[in-house]
Order: C-alpha cells, then sequence, then structure tokens
C-alpha cells in the first residue's frame, strides 16, 4: 500500500531519504564533554557556538529573558581567584536558562580547612553538579579536574597564565558582530601577552577563524617562542600570528585593537622600568586611536587600569566594545551552557 | 501532495485565516523553524494579494522549548525574530507538519515567554494524526493518515529545491521522523 501513497510528481521507486535537502545553515554537534581550552576545538564547533549565542542575545535583550530549558539541571562555579565578570556572567547565563546555580569561592568553601582540589570537585559531582566552572590560579589544575570526574563536564573560567577559551569566545563573538566574518582581519593584542591567559586562548580562536593576530608589547612581556620565531613554521597553528615592536607602526591597518591588563607586579619583577615609561610607549590612547579606521573596535578583557594600558577616553568612547563584550560573554556562556548541559549523541549515548 | 496542490491548500488556509479573523488587522504570522517559516512568508503574500495589507511575519526557533532537550543532544540555536512586539496581536503560528502536537506545545510556551498576545492560532500544512497532547490545528492544509512507521516530508522550493509531500513508507521511528522537525 505504502508505494500508492507516494505524491503524485515522486517516482513510484523507494525514495530516497537523501532527497529531503539539506538543512538551509550547516552546522555542527558539540561533542566536547569538557571546553578546557580552543585548542581542540574545531572552526565549525566554534561557529556552532557563536551562531547558538546570536539567539541568546536576543534572549537577554527581552524584557522576560528566562527560558526553561536547562530545568533540573545544576552549574557549579568554583573560583579559587577573585573574579567580578566571568563569575557573575556565568551565574546569569545558567540561571537565564533555568538551570541551579551554586558559587563556591575558595573562601568560605573547605579549602580553607586544607581540603584539595581533587577532593572538592569529586564531592561536587557526588552532589550531582552537571557542569562545573573552574578559575584556578594554577595552569592546568582544570585538565586535572576534568581528568579526574566521571559524570560532571568542566568548563575552564582561567588557569593561571593558561588558557580562558570563553573570554576568547566572547572575543570572537564581538569580532564577528562587527565584522561579519574573521578572515583577514588583523587583530593588535598589546601588552603583557607572556603572563596572559585570554591572549593565549584568543590566539587558538584567532587563528583558527582566519584573523591575523598582531602582538605587540615590551619584549619582556612576549612569549619567547613567538619572539624567537619558533611558531613560524608552515603548519604551525601560530603560523599567522605577528609581531610589531613599535604600537604606531602596528595599529597602522588595525580592525581590531585589545590592549591587555598590565599586572603592577610585573615592575616589581623587573620585567618593567616604570608604569609610567608603560604608559608612554605602550597606552592606546586618544592620540594613537586617531589611526585607525573608523569602524576599527577597542576592545579589553577587564578589569583595566585605566591610565597605564588604556586611557579613559579610550574606555569609554565611541569606538570602545569593553561593555559589549560583558553582555556577549553572557551570550557565549548561554549557549555554551546549553550545549555542555545536555548530553551527546542521544539517549543511547 | 503537488506543487499545485500545496498553492491551493494555502491558499484556502490563508482566506480561512482573513474569515476567522475578520481582515488582517493585527494579524501576524509567525513560522516554525525549519519549513514553517517559508510557508508563513507564502501565506502572508496571499493574505497580502487578497486584502492589499501587508501582515508581518516572524520566525520562532522552538530547540529552546522542547520537552526531549536531553533526548536528542545539543543543537546549534537559530535566532528567533518577530518583527513587533507581539502584545495584543493575533498570532497565527505556521508548521508544516503536525505530528504528536509537541512542538506545537513548545511553539505555544516560546510565545507566550515573549509577550501576551491576544490569541495563538496554529496552521499546519500537514495533519497526519497520532497526537500525544489535547492540541488541534486551527488550519489545516491536508490531512494525511499515517502509519507511525512513516515519514512524511514536505518539502518546499526555497528550502529543497522544489514543492511537494512525500510519504516514505519506512521513514523510521517514531523519534526519528519527530526529530526531524
Amino acid at each position: 500500500m505504502a508505494s500508492t501513497r507516494v505524491a503524485q510528481d515522486e517516482p513510484e521507486t523507494a525514495p530516497v531519504v537523501a532527497d529531503a535537502g539539506p538543512p538551509p545553515v550547516p552546522t555542527v554537534p558539540w561533542h566536547h564533554r569538557h571546553l578546557l581550552d580552543l585548542d581542540d576545538v574545531t572552526q565549525d564547533e566554534i561557529g556552532t557556538v557563536l551562531k547558538s549565542a546570536i539567539a541568546m542575545k536576543a534572549i537577554v535583550r527581552r524584557e522576560v529573558k528566562k527560558v526553561p530549558t536547562l530545568r533540573g539541571r545544576t552549574v557549579v562555579t568554583l573560583f579559587y581567584e577573585p573574579s567580578t565578570r566571568t563569575r557573575v556572567s556565568f551565574e546569569t547565563a545558567g540561571k537565564l536558562l533555568s538551570a541551579d546555580v551554586i558559587n563556591l569561592s575558595a573562601s568560605g568553601s573547605s579549602a580553607e580547612k586544607g581540603e584539595s582540589l581533587l577532593d572538592t570537585v569529586l564531592t561536587l559531582q557526588a552532589t550531582a553538579a552537571d557542569l562545573l566552572v573552574i578559575r584556578h590560579s594554577h595552569s592546568g589544575a582544570p585538565y586535572f579536574a576534568a581528568r579526574n570526574l566521571t559524570r560532571t563536564g568542566v568548563i575552564n573560567a582561567g588557569d593561571g597564565a593558561h588558557a580562558h577559551p570563553t573570554q576568547a569566545l566572547l572575543d570572537l563573538f564581538t569580532m564577528q558582530e562587527r565584522f561579519g566574518s574573521l578572515e583577514g582581519r588583523k587583530v593588535l593584542i598589546v601588552g603583557d601577552i607572556a603572563h596572559s591567559r585570554v591572549a593565549r586562548s584568543d590566539l587558538w580562536g584567532l587563528c583558527k577563524l582566519g584573523a591575523i593576530p598582531v602582538l605587540c608589547g615590551p619584549p619582556t612581556l612576549m612569549p619567547w617562542d613567538i619572539l624567537q620565531g619558533r611558531t613560524e613554521t608552515p603548519g604551525h597553528p601560530f603560523a599567522t600570528v605577528q609581531v610589531e615592536m613599535d604600537i604606531n607602526e602596528a595599529m597602522r591597518d588595525a580592525d581590531v585593537i585589545m590592549p591587555l591588563r598590565l599586572q603592577k607586579e610585573r615592575q616589581t619583577a623587573g620585567l618593567l622600568p616604570s608604569l609610567r615609561e608603560y604608559a608612554q610607549l605602550w597606552q592606546v590612547n586618544g592620540e594613537r586611536l586617531a589611526r585607525l579606521a573608523p569602524n576599527a573596535l577597542v576592545m579589553h578583557p577587564g578589569p583595566m587600569n585605566e591610565g597605564v594600558e588604556i586611557s579613559p577616553e579610550v574606555a569609554h568612547g565611541i569606538q570602545s566594545a569593553i561593555e559589549d563584550q560583558v553582555t556577549n560573554g553572557l551570550a557565549v556562556r548561554m549557549a555554551l551552557l546549553l550545549l555542555m548541559a545536555t548530553p551527546q549523541g542521544g539517549p543511547n549515548a | 501532495m503537488t506543487g499545485q496542490e500545496m498553492r491551493r491548500a494555502l491558499t484556502r488556509i490563508a482566506h480561512e485565516i482573513l474569515e476567522h479573523n475578520g481582515g488582517a488587522k493585527e494579524l501576524m504570522l509567525v513560522g516554525v523553524r525549519t519549513r514553517g517559516v517559508p510557508l508563513a512568508n507564502r501565506l502572508a503574500e496571499l493574505v497580502a494579494s487578497f486584502e492589499g495589507e501587508t501582515v508581518p511575519v516572524g520566525t520562532l526557533d522552538i530547540n529552546l522549548y522542547r520537552d526531549d532537550v536531553h533526548l536528542r543532544g545539543p543543537h546549534p540555536l537559530e535566532t528567533t525574530d518577530l518583527p513587533v512586539p507581539i502584545d495584543g496581536w493575533r498570532v497565527v503560528l505556521v508548521d508544516d507538519v503536525l505530528f504528536t502536537g509537541r512542538t506545537a506545545r513548545a511553539a505555544l510556551d516560546a510565545v507566550m515567554d515573549l509577550g501576551r498576545p491576544m490569541n495563538i492560532q496554529l496552521a499546519a500544512l500537514i495533519d497526519r494524526g497520532h497526537r500525544e497532547l489535547p492540541i488541534r490545528a486551527d488550519y489545516v492544509g491536508k490531512n494525511i493518515p499515517s502509519s507511525l512507521t512513516e515519514e512524511i516530508q514536505v518539502r518546499l522550493t526555497e528550502i529543497d529545491g522544489k514543492d511537494g509531500v512525500v510519504i516514505l513508507p519506512d521513514g523510521g521511528t517514531h523519534e526519528k521522523s519527530e526529530a526531524g522537525r
């Protein structure tokens, strides 16, 4: 009977399911249980997060900004380092998706009594946390947690000087919002690259999306491998990264300029003569900004030292996307929580 | 269903919508992604040609409201885009196939979260039966009684290259065919 019910303009033979045609926009599913850095995330997977974040940003702008999707799921934020925007952003992201969010910081938790990181994360897994958002001053701490957890997914919210993948994703989202494709866009990162987990994760993301990262800053604060040209071999993931010592030269045709926070400890460590000299040589100020294209973006991962790496008139000027970055961070983290708090591959996976 | 039959069905639905609502005043068509969107656009064109009045068309992504998020795994979201705030509007949801009613339920929740429309109506090109929720369509293009093992595919020029509805005799399990939408 079935074959007689095939619609008239179709051949009588068994129709091929593949004829149904592809979905209008090709998208890839997300297959990572943990997000530790962007190094093992593909270009298409980054695209999946950024695309979902567009829809999430629309929710953030609604009057009633809450959707029921992650009802009954628990997200725990575990911060061993101080943070305003990242922690609040993850907490808000979870709450807008109706997840239960529990915030834990080192002070006030059993970490103060000397509990190890391993015991803490195992305890949180035992309390049925679906996702654990970890910030730690030691590089690799989230990897260690991920290796030891069987049921709970880990999101790295910044580990030491190593990686900060969600900041990189929100940076990419902010740039994509302005420029569409990032292919060939010149992104200038200025300052303490060597100690910056943001810069490191940004490099992965920018290189994967075809942008051209340019690093600028005092040689004492540059990563050695890049400074010595070890990444210039063809096929190296950072092969397109450029280094330019003169900020005025580097700003000439930049599409994005991103000064990094200069930690004042760097001066006592002998890496800088003085903050004043740093400001004179590397500060992104109004005079230097005039060299940029009018549609270029000024971004900053925050918190800012206004008057050191960035001048107040630039930080709050019309080219600044610094506040947008915060809103975009919320949207990107909502997208990630949705992708990561739902199990992969359906019921049998 | 051939392309011509589809055109006739949509023409009739457009007339029914206008008749039921006494015109096109404060009427908004909202297509449920994916194939509800081109259908909503076509209905809007028909309404405009009958009444000489353009009606706003929105698109709705219901993925955040599905009851099977935990079964289907993570999927990229599309945007929900309504041209005007829906408070006080007559909202006609447009989808290609009405099956279990779960998609329609999710769409109702998604719309209610966006505001308080005057009312919500449902238009489906195909009603294939097998409802699992107390939901019915206000406007139906064609009733196609089907077996649960069959898969019904609506193909639209905008997405698939040509118009038509086909019944695949062994389209897979219930979940599979539902997941296609």
